[in-house]
């Protein structure tokens, strides 16, 4: 509402403005998958930018270039999930969550001093990727074509008279109305 | 009023807006009483044309009866007229109106330098378009305010319904001038990709201009099965080499004539390995349109054939092999519809009883519905192919 605000005062001088918003195409679940990709692209960017800040939480340090790689990955992920493809999207960060939740796997155990943050972010993943997968689920069920119960158009042709009575019955167009004062009817 | 409104990718609302007012003498108010959503819709729906803004009213096929008329009508339209609203707004004065260049009108712009920059010349105004066109509300609405009514509107004779004289407004001139854009001969056969709703009158059209055969290509039975109704023989892209069947019905010589009813939104699929690839440079801005019909038509298309293009492209495609085309002698002819230049002949057509443009409403429902249309449209579930919405 607040975008449609400012547009409004960039709208045409008497062009009609939304005064009160109503129910919207998008339904609850891809308003989810359009949260998660923003998600994706602020963590995905946090990784990119201060790798070093995640390495130390969970107590992996040296290990900068792979979480950069993982940020670039989540970057990839959010911008799909924002794409009108965003079933796509969820399934490949779900992907994602997979390779996250193997990567942390070593940092939880062992003398690890930062194994319980790291036991944390492996919980939070693992509930995030039940998040996904549902979201996944849901959108795939609720977006679907629904091959094998399509209607059969067949009986309209189109043509009142019959395809025969059709076929080829205006040949001679007449001249288009090039030259004509349209003012003048 | 209620309309229904673009508020960004995939958000259409049914909101209350303030009502539309005359601005200038040759403005109208036109009550709607029946507007459609468009396959042309979509690409606003999906954000792939730029230059929406939240708050923008959707919509440019519409009919309905006028309510208000500005000072300068001169009795050209009065009160209570039954019209179409086409999508193009034209002054009828300039000197592409006068050459029936309509849909490039040079007046009607209001966002005329926004449009020069990006395509080099201006187009017409368009309704319910983005702001590359104008930036007019469009007609999916109770009410609308109709620029230079006088001119650009077309009136509807009291022997034709509603649902018959609607599609007048777009879909109906814009396959009409596709077929005739490939200057039909009865020996021709004819290739149209795309079975919605502006390839269905693309295919009614070719028929009643003579081709020797039509042929149609879509993936979804209830689309093939309505082009098959009016005498095209189907192709299921997903069943069968298109190429290989256009081949097979044409001596091996390919169709002398083809109509891209698709555009910039072709259906990607792992087995059109272009498709994907035109769906990920999309996706990072790198291309905005999916031309595979286009590489496609170029590839098939009988040489010195002709290739016609009613789809909606928006601006930089990728991969079109103009030396394929250049070498085998295609004509292209493309464009928004000049609608005005079809209009009497079309309604003369539809009076005779030749066609009924109503064959192809599959939905109806209520203005306020609207939002759950266009993602219904979209899914192309319940074999949704045209969706009208009664105000």
């Amino acid at each position: 509402m607040a975008l449609t605000y400012v547009s409004n005062l960039l709208r045409h001088e008497g062009d009609p403005h939304v005064i009160e918003t109503g129910p919207s195409s998008l339904s609850s679940l891809d308003r989810m998958a359009r949260l998660l990709g923003w998600f994706s692209v602020g963590l995905g960017l946090m990784e990119l930018v201060a790798p070093g800040r995640v390495t130390r939480a969970l107590g992996i340090e040296g290990s900068e270039r792979f979480v950069q790689a993982c940020g670039l990955r989540e970057i990839g992920s959010g911008l799909l999930c924002l794409s009108v493809d965003k079933e796509l999207g969820l399934w490949s960060r779900v992907a994602g969550d997979a390779l996250d939740l193997t990567s942390l796997l070593p940092p939880m155990t062992g003398d690890n001093p930062q194994r319980d943050n790291a036991q944390l972010a492996a919980m939070i993943v693992a509930g995030i990727t039940l998040l996904d997968v549902l979201t996944a689920k849901g959108l795939r069920q609720q977006h679907k074509e629904g091959d094998g119960m399509r209607r059969d158009y067949s009986t309209r042709s189109g043509f009142p008279q019959g395809l025969a009575k059709a076929k080829g019955a205006v040949r001679a167009l007449r001249q288009p109305m090039q030259g004509r004062d349209l003012r003048v009817h | 009023m209620k309309a229904l409104v673009w508020h960004g990718k995939e958000d259409i609302r049914c909101d209350t807006v303030s009502d539309p007012e005359i601005l200038e003498p040759r403005d109208a108010i036109v009550k709607v009483t029946s507007c459609a959503i468009c396959g042309s819709d979509l690409h606003l729906f999906h954000n792939f044309v730029p230059a929406m803004m939240p708050g923008d009213i959707m919509g440019h096929e519409a009919i309905g009866e006028v309510v208000e008329v500005g000072s300068g009508m001169n009795g050209r339209l009065r009160k209570g007229e039954r019209v179409v609203v086409p999508f193009t707004i034209i002054c009828g004065e300039c000197e592409q109106c006068l050459r029936g260049n309509f849909s490039v009108c040079e007046r009607t712009n209001r966002n005329k330098h926004l449009a020069e920059k990006v395509f080099g010349h201006t187009t017409a105004g368009l309704f319910g378009y983005t702001h590359l066109t104008g930036g007019y509300p469009g007609v999916q609405a109770e009410y609308v305010r109709v620029p230079f009514a006088d001119t650009t509107h077309v009136k509807v004779p009291d022997s034709l319904s509603d649902d018959q004289a609607l599609f007048l407004s777009d879909i109906l001139p814009t396959g009409w001038q596709a077929a005739v854009h490939c200057d039909i001969e009865p020996n021709d056969t004819v290739a149209i990709w795309g079975c919605g709703p502006v390839g269905q009158m693309a295919i009614r059209s070719a028929i009643l201009l003579g081709a020797r055969q039509v042929v149609a290509i879509d993936r979804l039975s209830d689309r093939l099965s309505m082009a098959e109704a009016s005498g095209a023989i189907p192709i299921n892209f997903e069943q069968e080499s298109v190429i290989g069947r256009l081949l097979d019905l044409t001596e091996g010589k390919g169709p002398e004539k083809c109509i891209d009813c698709v555009g910039m939104e072709s259906h990607v699929s792992f087995s059109q390995p272009d498709t994907v690839y035109d769906r990920a440079k999309q996706m990072f801005m790198l291309e905005n349109d999916r031309p595979h019909v286009l590489r496609e038509m170029i590839y098939v298309c009988r040489p010195a054939g002709i290739i016609s293009v009613p789809g909606v492209y928006s601006g930089f495609s990728d991969k079109v092999p103009l030396g394929m085309a250049m070498n085998k002698g295609l004509t292209f002819r493309m464009g928004q519809t000049h609608v005005h230049r079809w209009t009497d002949d079309l309604i003369h057509h539809i009076e005779e009883g030749l066609l009924d443009p109503s064959f192809v409403i599959t939905h109806m429902a209520g203005l306020e519905d609207g939002p759950e249309m266009y993602r219904l449209f979209r899914d192309k579930q319940d074999s949704c192919i045209k969706v009208v919405l009664k105000s």
